[in-house]
């Protein structure tokens, strides 16, 4: 009985989400009254939560325990799909495709449908429930990318030069011709928001509901194709050629932070879906686990190639390299990553790609031949919420869904760093200013995007080249004015504050208003 | 080796049949759901923006009557009628559903000050400036429903006592037989003693013979069982406490509010204030606390206060707590029977809805045809707001301006706890709080209290500087509950 209230503890503590406030030092009596009986519904709802996870929960979740000797990463594919049972042996399988290139996927949310893309312009939707091909097309040009939107019947394909948006049953509904020649194509779930980085290493995010570029920022590090959406903040992350890491938010011309993880390239990145894990990989051979709350220093070093990283929905790192596959897992609890599986793979097959499907326990990995795709036990989540992901989705319910999340669709400016500060209040008098380097920053990116502008050719004599620059100098002087103006002002005010501070000291409280005012206003 | 695999069968998790409901399955790991928060606040501001969208508060208009509605009063057992009476004399019985009028009870010949109706709903009182009070029998409730065609039917008094003043207000007992009359002192009447006599007592002008249908001549008692008389001035309003029967609170033109128990043949306490009280109204659910609605001086509306005050009975020193927000002088007042909140008239042609301790109208009705209310009372099932204005309309309010009314499915009564539970939530967020604060005034109100601020601004400021230059503790300010009242009297 003990063990079951205290495993029911620990789970309260996950679905308090945090502390309960501090109601000492409140001095209105009736707020306190109020806020201790909204504490005390949370503590019930959370133990109910508890309860219901305990007891309620359709399905159990996977593992894999080697006995004797026996060390669970020398534990085969092939040994794994004899014990199991057949429907889940069905989950392992290859597909060789060896003329169209090397493959790189994308599953829905749901874990139920995964697009696929080769190099050579393949491009396809596949239900994996039923291994039912819905759609290939081949469009003849290199595809860089695929990602599903919002569900199973729109996905984007980066190809040569542009990106396009198709439909399930393969019609192309739009080029997307602003983003240009994009590498690494993203969706932001939350926001609708699709984020390309491109050739010239320009980031692009676009609201796919109404179809308005929402940011266009020039990053300014190079060409990159390491990109990565973290779930939790919507915050984008690229890795750069320097080995630092940026992190960008649509509302900002200048990364929200940037982080030197390694010393040399950076291949690949990969977010824990609660948001506070980043695992990096450099061309150094060194994987890198870093608490994003804590950038001081990392918590991990593991040594090791990796050309592509993965996060499971249970914490498990899937690293593929070369032609070999490593899952590493958090065994002790301890944000310790150890060895867990391997997976290899015939030699000549080059992994470009490993993606966990959601909700299963299965690993996909999109390589040079075609794709695979593996048993982890123990890696997905063993149960859904119909209300967030449902993979036996009817079409009815996939319609509803589709609507309330629209009517949920979150404004870009709610991504940031710490998303639990929406909803609390600021502090109402201190207005957050940003500080000299952000501002110069900000400043120096709008000078960027300002000279970025392409004017118009004009005709019939009008086209000197004296009158060309001085445009040019006209709108670059205008992107810097309210930068200016906003540092004259605060110069004025704090010569204000000096002269006043020198008066005030001496008369007493009554007697101020009386006080000698150099300064007429 | 032990190994297990995530499998789901599709028959576990999919419905049997076509006529099954869809199968729903439930996880509350906060680690799947990403940005909550976010996606949280997003729907208050949603549920805010559409309360707005929905907030129609006006359900309908009764007219019939030809001069202003002066009073109105209801019953607790009959939720679809409401009688009103007007200046010319004209009182009538209203049925709510369809906004008609079912009965008509003419005979006063001025204007009718004062309508209660009895504990049982079958009689109705009133009282008027031709010193006469009447007492009327209300048709049943069968006979309400059947008039769906347009006649009404017309009543004849019961009974009638003539007086020698003009009666100001009239309320009956909660749980009684006995009513009282303001005018020149109080009375208490009691409308069910009479005795049958045939002797024509002539001893006293107080005792009148009237003819019974049967012609049985009877004797009523057509004086009142007891008179408090207390100064000189006219009692204007008068109510009975509904917990306690015996208690009452009646206010006065000397500035007085007077509580009166009728075991004791004096009264148990005067409060005098500032100002005139126009109405009091007791809390159903709290019967020790009163709320008096202030007359401002129409001279000077902006330095008087047009507020409400609570009290409690047992302690008027200090008032509980102060309502403001009327620009003019509030005319008329009424608590929901849920006892949380109220509702006020007043003379700047608004209607405002009160929370109970709350120091600001949480709801405002106004429109551009309704004039001067001076009447107004909440409906019994705490639903609706009826308000008798100057321009001789009832009209008919929603409580909760964007509330649907009717048959709700469990599916949108959880739907719409949910919206009230989120703007709950983020209430105090400024996005959220100014669209859930936003309401039209009309123009003349909107001045009249950005007027009313800068003048309270002006003397808050003085006083801070009379405090500020004079010795410390030499001047104290006196808070507001207390600054209305110049003393207590028991």
């Amino acid at each position: 009985m003990e063990e079951i209230s205290e495993e029911i503890d620990i789970k309260v503590k996950k679905y308090l989400r945090g502390e309960g406030a501090n109601l000492e030092v409140l001095q209105d009596k009736k707020l306190k009254g109020q806020l201790a009986v909204r504490e005390e519904l949370y503590g019930k709802s959370a133990k109910a939560a508890a309860k219901a996870e305990k007891w309620l929960m359709p399905s159990e979740g996977g593992y894999l325990e080697a006995e004797g000797i026996e060390k669970t990463w020398r534990i085969r594919q092939e040994a794994i799909s004899r014990e199991v049972d057949i429907s889940s042996s069905r989950n392992q399988f290859d597909i060789t495709l060896p003329d169209l290139g090397p493959y790189t996927m994308d599953f829905t949310s749901s874990g139920r449908y995964m697009t696929f893309g080769g190099r050579k312009g393949h491009l396809g939707i596949v239900d994996m429930k039923n291994m039912d091909l819905i759609k290939e097309i081949q469009v003849r040009e290199t595809v860089r990318d695929v990602v599903f939107l919002h569900n199973e019947l729109f996905f984007a394909a980066a190809q040569k030069n542009y990106p396009y948006i198709y439909n399930r049953d393969g019609t192309e509904l739009h080029c997307l011709k602003e983003h240009g020649a994009v590498l690494r194509l993203q969706f932001l779930k939350n926001h609708f928001l699709l984020a390309s980085i491109n050739k010239s290493g320009q980031l692009h995010y676009q609201d796919v509901t109404m179809g308005q570029m929402v940011g266009n920022h020039r990053t300014g590090l190079g060409r990159t194709d390491v990109m990565r959406v973290n779930p939790f903040n919507g915050v984008v992350a690229l890795g750069h050629s320097l080995g630092t890491v940026s992190m960008w938010k649509p509302t900002s011309s200048a990364p929200l932070l940037k982080v030197l993880c390694h010393r040399g390239p950076i291949s690949a990145l990969a977010f824990h879906p609660n948001g506070h894990l980043m695992a990096t990989a450099g061309k150094e051979k060194k994987i890198k686990i870093w608490d994003l709350r804590k950038l001081d220093y990392e918590l991990q070093n593991i040594p090791g190639h990796a050309n592509t990283l993965d996060f499971s929905q249970k914490g498990l790192l899937a690293c593929g390299t070369r032609s070999s596959v490593q899952i590493l897992g958090d065994l002790s609890g301890a944000q310790n990553y150890s060895r867990y599986m391997n997976h290899s793979m015939v030699k000549g097959y080059q992994i470009g790609k490993v993606v966990f499907r959601p909700y299963e326990d299965v690993l996909a990995i999109g390589h040079s031949m075609g794709w695979s795709s593996i048993l982890i036990p123990g890696s997905g989540e063993p149960n859904f919420d119909s209300w967030v992901a449902n993979p036996f989705e009817t079409s009815k319910q996939r319609r509803e869904k589709e609507v309330r999340s629209l009517l949920d669709k979150l404004p870009p400016e709610t991504i940031m760093l710490d998303p639990t500060k929406i909803g609390t209040v600021r502090p109402a008098k201190k207005k957050e200013k940003p500080t000299k380097q952000e501002r110069e920053a900000e400043m120096e990116a709008a000078i960027e995007d300002a000279k970025d502008i392409d004017f118009k050719r004009k005709t019939k004599g009008r086209n000197k080249p004296s009158k060309r620059v001085k445009k040019m100098q006209e709108t670059v002087a205008k992107a810097k004015r309210p930068f200016l103006e906003q540092n004259m002002e605060e110069e004025e005010l704090l010569a204000r504050k000096k002269q006043k501070t020198s008066e005030v000291v001496e008369l007493p409280v009554s007697l101020q208003r009386f006080a000698k005012k150099k300064t007429l206003t | 080796m032990k190994v297990k695999v995530i499998s789901r069968s599709t028959e576990e998790f999919t419905r049997e049949r076509s006529q099954d409901l869809q199968r729903v399955f439930r996880n509350f790991d906060p680690n799947i759901r990403t940005q909550e928060k976010a996606v949280e606040y997003v729907r208050a501001l949603n549920a805010a923006k559409l309360e707005k969208i929905f907030a129609r508060p006006f359900v309908g208009a009764m007219d019939g009557h030809i001069d202003a509605v002066s009073c109105m009063a209801k019953n607790p057992n009959h939720l679809k009628g409401i009688f009103s009476g007007s200046m010319d004399g004209d009182i009538r019985l209203w049925d709510i559903a369809s906004r008609r009028t079912v009965c008509k009870f003419p005979g006063h010949q001025g204007a009718v000050k004062g309508v209660a109706a009895s504990t049982d709903g079958r009689i109705l009182v009133s009282c008027g400036t031709d010193c006469i009070v009447r007492l009327w029998n209300v048709p049943s409730s069968s006979v309400m429903e059947s008039n769906d065609s347009s006649d009404k039917s017309v009543q004849v008094p019961l009974e009638e006592y003539v007086w020698k003043n003009a009666f100001w207000a009239v309320d009956h007992q909660w749980d009684g037989d006995r009513f009282a009359t303001a005018g020149a002192g109080v009375h208490i009447w009691n409308h069910n003693k009479f005795c049958f006599n045939p002797v024509i007592l002539l001893c006293s002008d107080k005792v009148l013979l009237w003819l019974s249908h049967d012609n049985m001549p009877l004797i009523y008692r057509s004086a009142p069982e007891k008179t408090f008389e207390w100064g000189t001035d006219t009692v204007i309003s008068v109510r009975f406490n509904p917990g306690q029967p015996n208690v009452l609170a009646t206010s006065a033109t000397d500035r007085s509010i007077v509580l009166y128990d009728l075991r004791m043949s004096s009264e148990v306490t005067k409060l005098i204030m500032r100002t005139r009280t126009n109405s009091i109204a007791w809390n159903p659910m709290e019967p020790i606390n009163f709320t008096a609605a202030y007359h401002g001086s129409l001279i000077n509306q902006a330095n008087e206060d047009c507020n409400c005050y609570s009290y409690d009975a047992r302690k008027l020193d200090e008032a509980k707590c102060v309502h403001k927000d009327h620009v003019s002088a509030v005319m008329d007042i009424d608590y929901s029977p849920t006892g949380r909140e109220f509702v006020t008239g007043s003379y700047d042609r608004t209607v405002r809805i009160f929370p109970y301790n709350g120091g600001h109208s949480r709801e405002i009705y106004h429109t551009k045809r309704m004039q001067r209310v001076f009447c107004i009372k909440f409906s019994c099932d705490a639903t609706y707001v009826i308000s008798g204005s100057d321009d001789a309309n009832l009209r008919l309010w929603k409580a909760k301006a964007s509330e649907q009314l009717g048959v709700l499915l469990p599916r949108e009564q959880k739907r719409h706890n949910y919206h009230e539970a989120l703007k709950n939530r983020y209430k105090h967020l400024p996005e959220v709080k100014r669209i859930v604060r936003h309401r039209h005034l009309p123009k003349p109100i909107f001045k009249a209290a950005a007027l009313r601020r800068t003048v309270m601004e002006a003397v808050r400021r003085k006083e801070e500087r009379r405090k500020a230059h004079s010795a410390p503790g030499s001047v104290t300010t006196k808070p507001l509950r207390k600054r209305r009242i110049i003393k207590v009297e028991e």
